[in-house]
């Protein structure tokens, strides 16, 4: 009877503390959010002093008794349990450590002693509910010590086919309301995969095309964005996240082509009888820094995003290759091989003040400015028979290795908010998608089938 | 009688070889008794640069004009030249190559060939883009300073995407590392 008033009480507490919010999943993007007011900091769940808050994350409970439901209450909290883990500032308690904890079938409250015994400091609990042709999943965050909820949200009109989509969502608002941070759960990878083994047309020679795909950022729904049947190289998004600019072979030069992939359109930039090779967007969207030989050499150009006003930035009978932008976009590094081998250089945006910024190294390419406030260079380095990625503080002036000599490892791409790493690498066999932290720890592979390469990171 | 079909079979050996211009007898005919080598056969040939090449199977002109573009391309008479590690340079032997390549250029005025620049796995996939590209433009520099028209000839880059050999290892490499001729219309 104690035990019920005590639950009872806390049910009301926690009512009082439940905001509803009737919203739709949002889009796969959005605009970093304002820094956590004071009174979300206020509720932030705290571990032990010097320690993370451990999190454990139950399967959420099934509220209409059908497999679908079931599978999905099951699903969301896989996936939630693993987008808390990816940031790293949760201590995540493993799942099937508390699978006979909580029986209660309802999100009103926990068996909180339980939930202490076990050590965690916050629990998720969820349910969810189909409604005609959509779930609506509702989500409690638990401060086990405080005895309160420190968030609630519902979901309505949630995808039956993408569940994982509202887990992602769920991810980023703990982080965002618990650590002030900006979650990466609801972003995309885009790369190129030869997995789908067709051959490429207009050609005698056996060659596989090579395709644009995106993948969550945990590579789950990998999908097919071209079906042109010849090589695509470097993808990379645009700022809003809604495009993906790469270099398709489908005339006789491949040209720069913008793939609209929300809309399902795509627009051609460059038609010249010339090449034109690795599109970067400037951070404001406005222009892309690309390569081209149309001068007769391997240079830097830049031109506005419809394809006009074509400029060039570095003019050196060596080859100039692979920009990127500064987070200014005042700055572009590239890969010169005027010094006699490939090394990251710098420049400003308009061409001038040309510098090296790689010196110890043999062979350094595809530099990867970090998004703000990191101030640094990613890019891959030659490290006896293969490469490794080194991260370069533009600042600091100081190098640091996170790879670590297994396999090659190519094509560094950071996360929106600079704190992982997507890579290509052979350390599996085939080539393949990797991400890791900007550290080297929490290393994960996100594709598995055929080879996969040029890795990109949504915004 | 014996002495007069000698003469004759010497008559028609001379005017084709005369006819051909080629340094070397084809490979794949009968041989018949060799004529007795004389300094009139080799003295009239011109000097060496502009020699023309015997093309790798010796069909005549108008069955090499006969094929299809894949034909041409599956067993073509344009060969490959390739290149060191990490370089674009067109050694002497290359050279020699594109010369031959030149040669066959020179036979077919309409051709429009596209070179493609190829490099092997072992540098990055983004600078093999470029390097792909100097090679390329490296090979096509040497066929217009050998007389083809710049118009005929277009370069494009495969960085390391399409190896000839899928192996990891050297001699894979070295076939990787290449300029490629593809005839793309005549």
């Amino acid at each position: 009877m104690k035990k019920l008033g005590q639950i009872l009480f806390t049910a009301a507490s926690a009512l009082a503390a439940f905001s509803i919010v009737g919203a739709q999943t949002p889009p796969a993007t959005q605009e970093p959010s304002a820094p956590s007011s004071p009174t979300e900091i206020s509720v932030a769940i705290r571990g032990e002093v010097g320690a993370p808050p451990h999190y454990a994350v139950p399967d959420f409970i099934a509220l209409t008794s059908d497999k679908e439901t079931a599978e999905a209450a099951k699903l969301i909290a896989e996936v939630l349990w693993a987008d808390l883990s990816f940031e790293r500032e949760y201590d995540m308690i493993p799942r099937d450590t508390y699978k006979t904890i909580d029986q209660l079938n309802t999100t009103e409250t926990i068996a909180f002693d339980r939930w202490r015994e076990l050590g965690a400091d916050g629990v998720v609990k969820g349910s969810v509910r189909k409604t005609g042709n959509t779930f609506q999943v509702e989500m409690r965050l638990f401060n086990v010590r405080a005895r309160s909820v420190a968030l609630g949200r519902m979901y309505d009109n949630v995808s039956l086919r993408n569940p994982r989509a509202v887990a992602h969502t769920i991810s980023d608002e703990i982080h965002q309301t618990q650590s002030g941070l900006r979650g990466v759960a609801r972003t995309k990878l885009t790369f190129i995969s030869d997995r789908d083994n067709e051959r490429v047309v207009d050609t005698v020679e056996t060659r596989t095309g090579k395709e644009v795909y995106v993948a969550d950022y945990d590579g789950a729904n990998q999908m097919r964005v071209t079906s042109n049947r010849r090589l695509n190289v470097t993808p990379s998004w645009s700022p809003d996240s809604r495009t993906i600019a790469y270099s398709s072979y489908t005339r006789i030069h491949p040209q720069i082509i913008l793939s609209n992939v929300y809309q399902g359109t795509r627009e051609t930039l460059t038609d010249e009888k010339s090449s034109a090779f690795m599109p970067v967007f400037s951070p404001d969207g406005s222009r892309i820094a690309f390569m081209s030989q149309r001068d007769g050499n391997p240079e830097i150009y830049v031109m506005n995003r419809d394809g006009s006003g074509v400029r060039r930035l570095t003019n050196h009978s060596s080859a100039d290759s692979t920009p990127t932008w500064s987070p200014a976009g005042t700055q572009i590094a590239f890969t010169s091989d005027r010094s006699g081998s490939p090394q990251i250089w710098v420049m400003d945006a308009d061409g001038l003040n040309v510098r090296r910024i790689t010196f110890g190294e043999s062979w350094a390419d595809r530099a990867t400015w970090s998004p703000a406030p990191f101030n640094q260079i990613a890019y891959s380095a030659r490290s006896g028979p293969g490469f490794d990625i080194r991260i370069y503080d533009v600042a600091a002036g100081t190098t640091a290795t996170i790879t670590d000599g297994v396999g090659t490892n190519e094509s560094p791409a950071f996360s929106p908010t600079g704190r992982h790493i997507a890579f290509s690498s052979s350390r599996s066999g085939k080539v393949q998608i990797f991400t890791m932290a900007r550290d080297g720890k929490n290393l994960r592979q996100v594709t598995r089938s055929g080879n996969n390469t040029f890795p990109n990171w949504s915004r | 009688m014996n002495l007069r079909s000698l003469i004759c079979i010497c008559a028609v050996l001379l005017i084709g070889a005369a006819g051909c211009r080629r340094s070397q007898p084809p490979v794949a005919r009968p041989t018949p008794p060799a004529p007795p080598p004389t300094a009139t056969t080799r003295a009239p040939e011109p000097p060496e640069p502009m020699r023309e090449p015997m093309p790798p199977e010796p069909l005549p002109s108008d069955e090499v004009a006969a094929r299809s573009l894949d034909d041409l391309n599956r067993d073509s008479p344009l060969r490959p030249v390739f290149f060191e590690y990490d370089s674009s340079d067109v050694n002497d032997t290359s050279r020699t190559t594109l010369q031959a390549n030149a040669a066959v250029l020179k036979k077919y005025p309409s051709w429009v060939i596209t070179i493609e620049g190829h490099c092997d796995e072992r540098g990055t996939a983004e600078y093999n883009l470029a390097l792909g590209e100097r090679r390329a433009v490296a090979a096509r520099q040497y066929l217009i300073s050998l007389g083809i028209d710049a118009n005929r000839l277009r370069t494009v880059s495969y960085g390391s995407e399409f190896p000839f050999d899928p192996a990891h290892q050297e001699s894979a490499w070295s076939r990787n590392r290449r300029a490629h001729f593809v005839i793309t219309s005549k």
